[in-house]
């Protein structure tokens, strides 16, 4: 399968880079990883008519810690979150998300950051940092801006970003002590999206109260959605055996998933409410010290 | 469309050619440099048959553009070999019988070649993971876990050069 014909830019900074996008207008697309663009192309699902590689743009391939934050530069390709010390300390929900993405190759050569500009609802990093309440950096003509993550994805394959806009960092708030997270993703095979996927992110204030519930449901609707009444049900509460399944019921109607080929809506929504359980009592022994 | 020149070092050899942008890296592998030993599985960003190494991380060259890898080092299957003498992990291949129609053989190898590199006493479940994005239909991958688990002893045990040399 070949790709209609491109022209192909190769901007040496970032401020070349967002002017290339002013001047080259909406037919311009961003290349980072390309594990997602590239094999649209091949399929012509989409066909842009000027590529800008943003690959030889040195410095942006970080991921660091500052400021109380974690830093995920744009070209952080997925298999470095799988090896980074930090990540594996203290953010497992991301760690467990990496290992589940695709596939080894894939994530060799995948960005996280492309994972939410690309704004698919069946990707995971979406859900992973709707429930972690992470931040994105946009550069564009007039500098900077900010954009929570619960306002980046308004609907199907579209973001936030501006059209001269790259994201060119995703800024994640440490967790306080007692916190934990997990995700978990069912899949028929490696390499496959999601059939379902829930990312959970909690704080305990003492041994079972939750202070803080972050939950993020992957492929079960046409964006990530952000289970708000979960999350505001848990807040507060002990986490008992009863309170994680009616959060768990609560995520589960927060769903809005489709027939496919991966199995009926309903299937799914009771998909939804077996992860988020799971999920959330992983997170607890988390957040308790466990693994 | 216009043609873009690129600069790339395949298996330690430069080649300044000019291509179309649009041009797969591993239709440039196949076609413009004539090295078939990489080969087109699913053509999707499945199978993993097509896997290279560009600059110490293994990729699948159907889904990168060949100009992506101006400035850039590529080695392929064709760059295992050395002197004569077979890479252990192409040995292993051979003295365990990791495979039988060998299509999907230089992708696991280039996979190999990557992870082995970084970890050359893994376990089982190290292998399986690493070799996830591989696919093959005929041997139910015992075979391959085999000959890897042999080529890492052979590089633990210092008979080879250690992985990722070569690339750079």
């Amino acid at each position: 399968m070949i790709p209609r014909s491109f022209e192909y830019y190769s901007p040496r900074t970032l401020d070349e880079a967002v002017a290339l996008l002013q001047k080259l207008g909406p037919e311009a697309k961003l290349l980072s990883g390309g594990q997602s663009l590239i094999p649209m192309m091949k399929l012509r699902l989409v066909s842009p008519e000027y590529i800008v590689d943003i690959n030889r743009i040195p410095g942006l391939d970080y991921i660091s810690e500052s400021d109380g934050h974690l830093r995920i530069g744009a070209l952080a390709r997925e298999h470095q979150l799988e090896s980074s010390e930090v990540v594996k300390t203290k953010f497992p929900l991301l760690a467990d998300t990496a290992k589940v993405i695709a596939d080894p190759l894939v994530r060799s050569q995948a960005t996280v950051c492309g994972n939410l500009a690309h704004g698919d609802p069946a990707n995971d990093h979406p859900a992973t940092m709707l429930a972690l309440g992470a931040k994105v950096i946009a550069t564009g003509p007039q500098g900077q801006r900010e954009i929570a993550i619960e306002d980046f994805f308004p609907g199907l394959f579209t973001t936030a970003l501006e059209a001269e806009e790259i994201l060119t960092e995703i800024k994640i708030p440490f967790p306080p002590p007692r916190s934990g997270g997990s995700y978990l993703k069912l899949e028929r095979k490696v390499g496959d999206f999601a059939t379902a996927g829930v990312a959970v992110q909690i704080t305990l204030e003492d041994a079972e109260t939750c202070t803080r519930a972050g939950i993020g449901l992957t492929n079960v609707g046409m964006t990530p959605i952000k289970a708000k009444q979960a999350e505001a049900f848990l807040t507060g509460k002990k986490l008992d055996e009863a309170t994680i399944q009616q959060a768990a019921e609560l995520a589960a109607s927060e769903s809005q998933p489709m027939d496919d080929i991966r199995g009926s809506a309903d299937y799914k929504r009771d998909l939804v409410r077996v992860l988020t359980a799971r999920a959330l009592k992983h997170a607890l022994d988390r957040a308790k010290g466990g693994a | 469309m216009a043609k873009v020149p690129i600069n790339v070092k395949v298996n330690g050899v430069e080649h300044n050619v000019d291509i179309e942008p649009r041009l797969l890296l591993v239709h440039f592998l196949r076609e413009n440099l004539r090295l078939t030993g990489t080969h087109i599985g699913c053509d999707t960003s499945h199978c993993g048959a097509c896997t290279v190494v560009m600059d110490g991380r293994a990729i699948k060259s159907c889904t990168a553009f060949a100009v992506q890898a101006d400035g850039r080092s590529i080695m392929t299957v064709e760059g295992l070999e050395q002197d004569g003498k077979l890479h252990p992990l192409q040995d292993g291949f051979f003295q365990e019988h990791g495979l039988q129609c060998g299509y999907c053989t230089p992708g696991m190898l280039m996979t190999g070649y990557v992870f082995l590199g970084t970890n050359n006493n893994p376990t089982e479940d190290e292998i399986r993971h690493a070799i996830s994005g591989n696919l093959c239909r005929c041997t139910g991958y015992v075979n391959i876990v085999k000959a890897y688990q042999y080529a890492a002893q052979k590089m633990r045990e210092g008979g080879a050069e250690d992985g990722a040399k070569n690339i750079a």
